[in-house]
């Protein structure tokens, strides 16, 4: 079959379909730009990015039975693959590149969604009926009815002399990951630079990987914007103890070479760091520019109501790149926020599959969120934005740890380390509206379960 | 070449040639079998890929590990003795398993 999509060895593979996709699959004619399966003429629907919301969205609309016509862009030269395992275990060598991938071949063309890779929306025209012409870098025109973007969010760059250094990188992408692979494999001394959830995650792997790491946080403590000041004390010295140099308060004038490659980072104090790899990893910005473009409400994402639409009422905007009401349930009025997570990118997409067959589901749920370091592994339910109090269960024998969060006497969040008990339980009292009183889970010998009260 | 049958909530069968290597949940997924959400993609933290193995292939599956084990007490639909995540259930060249999928996973 001539989808291009669904294999990047064929990416190169350009030519249109004369036909609808579905109606007619089989008569790809070798005509034009675009890749096999992307009608230029019209489609029902074209989503704006192949990552895991795209992915989900597409999926989940022929899942609730929508009989329209799908387009799905990806702008990267990959088949829509999995991004978690960039910076742990794709980047160790211990997971295929295979086993990134969401979806085999077949499924696209059985649910007959018309997927393309390497193709990069720049440019959207409007029309009064809601639907458009979206344009791509190479300057093709795919018109359609209705927009979705999941266009997720790219890697804050760092303003700093030497970031153009061989050898200086990111990692946001399967590209990046192949390229720090690559790198990694005659480096010995690798400087991080930013200790959030990625920069851990790749000094973790690289640490296995045998490598010397240090980390740089610009900030007082650890994952400084995710979890609270005893789970960043906890990681803190648990990295340490692991054998990675982490430096808090870290402040550096420059990123040193030698011939254009990379040597260390040179810290305010005239010392070097050495380092034959500088990864940063100083979070991320939304891909909002499409969106501004089209005119629509913009601010730390792309504003979408409960149903994921957007201010014009009929695109909607979905995962990393939304700034949506505060999906917990009790969440105050009114309060908003960006979520970087799979868990969000996949239940946000399935409330705006039904908000574009016309059905207003409202985004509802517990966030969770996961990230693995070494032999630790961090869950955590809920949001924490607004607690006024906390409370830490420990279990230094079987090396337990968690911080739940109250807001006023109810729970609202917790981080758990090697503790899915604890972490389960509280999802499941979130999730169902339940409490755990405070009094009751101070007793880290009590299961947490046990105690999931009726509020 | 492993087979995996799939059986949802309302009796529906669905048989899945696999590849050899992959685990029970990546054979759902990639090929569209509802029922296993995995958001997690495999790495034992969220609890959405359940499973009810049936009775003749228990003996036939990987062991459990502590977290995992953990990790079934959590999930949406109660755990019963057959009950695995099936993200943790590679697929052996030759190998037919049977497993239902819970009336919800989230």
């Amino acid at each position: 079959m001539s989808h291009a999509t669904a294999d990047t060895t064929a990416g190169t593979g350009r030519s249109v379909e004369a036909s609808r996709a579905g109606s007619s699959p089989a008569q790809a004619s070798p005509v034009g730009v675009l890749p096999a399966g992307i009608a230029p003429e019209l489609t029902d629907l074209l989503i704006v990015g192949a990552s895991q919301s795209g992915v989900q969205l597409a999926a989940s609309l022929r899942a609730l039975g929508c009989t329209d016509h799908i387009t799905l862009l990806g702008d990267e030269a990959h088949r829509p693959y999995q991004r978690p395992a960039l910076s742990k275990e794709f980047l160790q060598g211990t997971m295929d590149k295979e086993k990134l991938i969401f979806r085999t071949a077949e499924y696209w063309e059985d649910h007959r969604i018309a997927l393309a890779q390497d193709v990069r929306i720049t440019e959207v025209e409007r029309c009064h009926d809601g639907g458009g012409t979206a344009v791509s870098a190479t300057g093709d025109r795919i018109r359609f009815r209705r927009l979705a973007l999941t266009v997720g969010a790219r890697a804050r760059r760092l303003d700093v002399p030497g970031v153009e250094l061989d050898g200086v990188v990111y990692l946001r992408n399967a590209d990046d990951a192949l390229k720090l692979k690559e790198l990694a494999g005659g480096a010995r001394d690798v400087v991080v630079i930013g200790g959030g959830f990625i920069g851990l995650e790749a000094a973790a792997s690289m640490h296995a990987m045998g490598k010397r790491v240090t980390v740089l946080e610009y900030g007082q403590r650890l994952i400084g914007r995710a979890v609270g000041e005893a789970t960043s004390e906890f990681f803190l010295q648990a990295h340490r103890e692991r054998g990675i140099d982490v430096r808090l308060e870290a402040r550096f004038t420059q990123i040193t070479g030698d011939d254009g490659s990379v040597t260390g980072v040179q810290l305010q104090d005239g010392t070097v760091v050495k380092a034959d790899i500088v990864l940063i990893g100083i979070g991320v910005v939304p891909n909002t520019e499409l969106a501004e473009s089209l005119g629509l409400a913009v601010d730390n994402g792309i504003r979408v109501d409960r149903h994921a639409l957007a201010s014009d009422g009929t695109t909607v905007a979905v995962g990393d790149v939304a700034n949506l009401p505060n999906p917990m349930p009790g969440a105050p009025v009114g309060e908003r926020i960006r979520l970087e997570s799979v868990n969000n990118a996949v239940e946000h997409a399935k409330v705006a599959a039904y908000a574009l067959m016309g059905r207003r589901e409202e985004y509802t749920g517990t966030p969770w969120f996961w990230s693995n370091q070494a032999d630790l592994k961090l869950q955590i339910a809920g949001l924490s934005l607004g607690h006024d109090r906390t409370l830490v269960r420990r279990d230094e024998e079987k090396g337990r740890f968690a911080v739940l969060y109250y807001r006023g006497e109810q729970i609202i969040a917790a981080d758990c380390v090697n503790n899915p008990l604890d972490f389960m339980a509280v999802k499941s009292a979130l999730s169902n509206g339940k409490n755990i009183p405070a009094e009751e889970a101070s007793n880290p010998s009590v299961a947490l379960k046990s105690i999931i009260r009726d509020v | 070449m492993p087979t995996v049958h799939y059986t949802d909530a309302e009796g529906a069968v669905r048989e899945v040639k696999a590849t050899a290597g992959d685990s029970v949940m990546e054979t759902a997924v990639r090929n569209g079998v509802p029922g296993i959400v995995a958001e997690c993609g495999g790495s034992l933290s969220c609890a959405t890929c359940h499973v009810f193995v049936a009775e003749q292939d228990l003996a036939d599956l990987a062991p459990m590990e502590d977290m995992e084990d953990e990790m079934l007490y959590g999930t949406a639909v109660d755990r019963q003795m057959n009950s695995r995540l099936s993200c943790q259930l590679p697929l052996r060249e030759d190998q037919t398993l049977h497993v239902q999928t819970p009336e919800t996973q989230v």
